[in-house]
């Protein structure tokens, strides 16, 4: 894993651009001309109400969906039509709202996936599991294990991850992400339908990673607590339009959010 | 108390992730291999040439339909038809090039398959499910279709069929009617062992993991770097190989000359069977599916006259048959709907209970 | 240059010069694409109502064409084999429901796709236990069908028009007619789409879904044993019939596995371009190319919209 960045000087690069970014399907417009920034070394929160758009944004950011209008650029290039594994080896990683684990597979298994771009043996030597194949294999397990360690989830390490607890399986899902070593970590609601101390847990392991490893992320969450807490900077979508962008406190205060999230009098 | 976990550590990654981190598991398959073996000169060669060359046969082939079904998600309706292509190639090889071994055309013949089922695993990349079974049995139709009407590839011979000339290695026939049924078994076995070993180094690696991941979860997969196309086209080159290779030698070290008929669709639906009763994603459970359907009925054959004899009913050949077909097909409902991961799964609980044996939990 | 000259000039020269071979072949095709589309009513029923896509409807035409042959070789008076085969087929309709769509109810679809698989198996295994496997003939006579020809005089050839042909189309379009009103028009038409959006809503407003599967298998039955006597009275009764009914995937793959009117068009289509395509083009490759061309028509067509001629296209979400 990457040595720590120094989190002042780092944060003053553009990591990823998102500039009048649109999206549409069909007559519905999901997202209609937003720009913002992530920076490198931060944390950035998306926030806004149900249906505004943040999981459709997470979705262009890593290819999955390519904007209607705008554009993206990732590490000072802009970003062309792709696919979405083309994202992940230019280094971002992702978690899901619905977790989207490989549910036969044991957690071991799950966080080696999350190893698959780095693993680069020949189909001659896999097919005899020796050699080089072995190799790679003991050397990648080696890393997954401190993932495993780093996550706390070294007794589940050989169950199927279907027969997990949802908040288990939401940090197992968080392992096979750093598993990839990105740069950007993309999650969305990691700490949704989870309890006060599962919630804690979650917010310590993501802090970390931005404090240890110097990982820029960007996260959807619905508790603001954590929001507030958690994030460099936050911005607000709403009707998938943005409302607001900037620290914890100015959000706070924005009069447009205030009204978003409680509703103005007509 | 003869199978426990306890006591046996590992000390380094590689050991734990062995294929059989068990003592007593390696132990068991070193016995069976030997068992295996020592059939061929203990079983008569009815035995051989019935029950198990046909079985081995089988359960390659539905670990090849395995890898692309079980382990993969992609369902096949073609099985039939790639096995016919490995055939076919290996016919034409062999003929072509008589004084090449007929082992080295056997194997090659699958690289024959492996490349018409990628070529027919494109569509996989748009499509899914029951749109790409479909679209797999344009594969069945469309290549049995060339096996009648190309005569070029059975050498413009009149009857329009496969047959076997003789072939050697180190002198004693393995190919045509000279060859005995236990030298076909000693072949088979060898061969099945083999690509069954490779079969297995390459699920529990990289690429099994990838093709794993495609089946659970494609989308997912794909946001982490898993080529689809790639892994589903892999998958579908793998399958066929073995396949294709089961199929050749269906015709060379079984049957001894076949028909295009045997690469029908019945045959794709049979090793589709083995592989949803012997359990999805199963290496051994390819075996066990094989072992039930193929087995079954000679059992019945054997079991149901003796039963109504006494009472003066006789049944005839066809009547087993078309028992078969309605004992195959109750029981895949019966499986489906009480054991969806098939025998593998049943196999797996035994071993959970001895492992705590004598206490249950 | 000479194989493209046979494939993209000389077939439709040959069309222009002889347009009565022409008519008939069109002719051929749309019977045959009419049937098809019967057939894939059988399917898109079954799938609308439980989203279970019916591998065995295929052979359910089969089987319930052999009911009533078997039973009228034994002696039974048509009419009353025909109300036979029907009942039989209420009864399979309440056996699918009991035996292998409740036990795997909100499984996967592909999980109900490959029980499907296992129905069809234990009904071939069962039709030819019972009746033997040798191909009958249809009783088209006692069923009142009417047999002949009638021959028409039009650009300067005979054109033949069975008149089984005729009558097949007439009553598959009828019956056609009936199931989209149905479907589109009658309170149980209603609770069968609820059903195939989600099982779970429909039974939590109240709709029975036992009842609902009985009655859409038992729909499909009778849509069977119709193309089974349709089909039979053209080329006999066998299990290899099966092989003609498997056509309607394709047709289904074309038209979309929801949309009735896709059926329809998606069975024209594939009819009408087998029937070209072995007539114009089948000489130049030997022949015997319709027991494929359908599926490559439908594959090449998924390549261009997986999503079918009628389908919305599928937005992927995660």
């Amino acid at each position: 894993m990457r040595a720590p960045d120094n989190p002042v000087a780092a944060k003053q690069d553009v990591l990823l651009a998102v500039d009048n970014v649109s999206l549409g399907f069909g007559g519905v417009k999901a997202l209609s001309d937003v720009s913002f920034d992530i920076r490198k070394g931060e944390i950035r929160a998306i926030i806004g109400p149900n249906g505004a758009g943040k999981t459709s944004m997470l979705n262009c950011i890593n290819g999955f969906y390519y904007p209607t209008e705008g554009q993206i650029t990732f590490k000072g290039v802009k970003r062309p039509k792709m696919r979405p594994y083309l994202a992940a080896r230019g280094g971002i990683a992702r978690t899901f709202q619905n977790v989207a684990l490989f549910k036969s597979m044991s957690t071991l298994d799950n966080i080696m996936a999350g190893r698959s771009l780095k693993m680069h043996a020949n189909f001659f030597w896999q097919l005899f599991r020796h050699g080089p194949a072995m190799k790679e294999e003991a050397a990648h397990r080696r890393v997954v294990e401190d993932i495993i360690d780093f996550l706390e989830i070294q007794h589940i390490r050989k169950t199927p991850v279907g027969r997990l607890p949802y908040g288990l399986q939401k940090r197992v899902e968080l392992g096979r992400a750093l598993a990839m070593e990105p740069e950007l970590l993309l999650l969305d609601e990691p700490m949704a339908g989870m309890n006060l101390e599962e919630k804690e847990d979650m917010s310590r392991f993501i802090f970390e990673v931005n404090q240890q490893f110097g990982t820029t992320i960007a996260l959807i969450e619905h508790d603001m607590g954590v929001v507030m807490d958690l994030s460099d900077r936050v911005v607000v979508l709403e009707y998938g339009r943005k409302i607001a962008d900037g620290t914890p406190d100015e959000v706070k205060r924005d009069q447009r959010v205030i009204d978003a999230y409680l509703g103005v009098a007509h | 108390m003869l199978y426990r976990e306890a006591g046996q550590y590992k000390t380094n990654y590689a050991a734990d992730m062995a294929i059989f981190p068990l003592r007593e598991d390696r132990v068991g398959i070193a016995i069976i291999i030997l068992a295996a073996y020592s059939l061929a000169f203990l079983g008569n060669s009815f035995l051989l040439q019935a029950v198990m060359i046909p079985f081995l046969v089988f359960s390659l082939a539905a670990i090849g339909l395995n890898i692309l079904t079980g382990y993969t998600g992609l369902l096949s309706l073609g099985t039939g038809a790639f096995m016919g292509v490995g055939a076919y190639a290996c016919y034409k090889l062999m003929t072509a090039f008589p004084g090449v071994n007929v082992i080295v055309w056997i194997f090659a013949s699958g690289f024959f398959s492996a490349a018409v089922g990628a070529l027919f695993g494109l569509p996989s990349l748009r499509i899914k499910g029951f749109y790409l079974a479909v679209a797999t049995l344009a594969a069945q139709f469309f290549l049995q279709w060339c096996f009648i009407r190309i005569p070029w590839l059975v050498n413009y011979n009149v009857s329009g069929a496969l047959d076997a000339p003789l072939r050697t290695l180190f002198g004693v026939p393995v190919v045509g009617a000279t060859a005995t049924p236990q030298t076909r078994y000693l072949v088979v076995l060898t061969i099945v062992i083999l690509l069954t070993w490779i079969a297995s180094n390459l699920v529990h690696g990289r690429i099994g993991r990838a093709w794993i991941a495609i089946r659970d979860m494609d989308l997912a997969a794909e946001l982490m770097g898993i080529r689809p196309l790639q892994t589903k086209l892999l998958a579908f080159a793998v399958s066929s190989y073995y396949c294709g290779v089961a199929g050749a030698l269906l015709v060379f070290l079984w049957y001894g000359g076949a028909e295009y008929d045997v690469f029908n669709i019945n045959q794709s639906f049979f090793i589709l069977f083995m592989v949803i009763i012997g359990g999805l994603g199963s290496l051994i459970g390819s075996f066990f599916g094989a072992a039930l359907i193929f087995i079954m009925p000679i059992v019945l054959g054997i079991v149901l006259p003796a039963m109504l004899s006494p009472f003066g009913l006789s049944v005839g050949a066809d009547v087993i048959e078309h028992l078969r077909f309605m004992i195959v097909g109750a029981l895949i409902i019966f499986f489906l709907i009480v054991e969806p991961h098939g025998l593998a799964r049943l196999w797996q609980i035994g071993k959970q209970k001895l492992l705590v044996w004598p206490f249950p939990y | 240059m000479d194989i493209l000259y046979k494939i993209f000039v000389e077939p439709f020269l040959f069309m222009v010069e002889a347009p009565d071979l022409l008519i008939q072949t069109l002719w051929e095709g749309l019977v045959s694409g009419v049937l098809y589309a019967l057939i894939a009513l059988g399917f898109v029923l079954i799938f609308k109502a439980s989203g279970v896509f019916n591998f065995a409807q295929g052979i359910m035409v089969v089987f319930s064409a052999l009911i009533l042959v078997g039973l009228y070789e034994k002696g039974v008076p048509a009419f009353l084999a025909l109300l036979l085969a029907i009942g039989a087929m209420l009864v399979l309709a309440v056996a699918v429901e009991r035996v292998v769509l409740r036990p795997l109810v909100n499984q996967p679809d592909i999980i109900l796709f490959m029980a499907t698989f296992g129905l069809t198996y234990f009904l071939i295994g069962l039709g030819e236990l019972i009746f033997g496997g040798n191909p009958k003939e249809m009783i088209t006579s006692a069923l009142f069908l009417p047999q002949g020809t009638t021959e028409l005089e039009m650009f300067g050839g005979l054109v033949r028009f069975q008149h089984l042909d005729i009558a097949a189309a007439v009553i598959a379009s009828i019956m056609i007619g009936v199931l989209a009103v149905f479907f589109s028009k009658t309170r149980i038409g209603r609770a069968l789409r609820a059903v195939a959006d989600s099982h779970k809503a429909a039974l939590s407003v109240g709709i029975s879904l036992n009842q609902i599967w009985v009655i859409v298998w038992f729909a499909a039955g009778i849509v069977a044993l119709v193309a089974g006597i349709m089909w039979g009275a053209r080329s006999g009764v066998s299990f290899s019939l099966q092989i003609i009914a498997l056509k309607a995937l394709p047709v289904l793959i074309l038209g979309g596995f929801t949309s009735i009117p896709g059926a329809i068009i998606g069975g024209l289509i594939i009819g009408v371009g087998e029937k070209l395509g072995e007539f114009y083009w089948g000489p130049l490759v030997g022949g015997g190319i319709e027991t494929w061309l359908a599926y490559v028509i439908a594959l090449l067509f998924l390549l261009y919209r997986p999503q079918g001629l009628f389908g919305e296209k599928i937005i992927e979400r995660i």
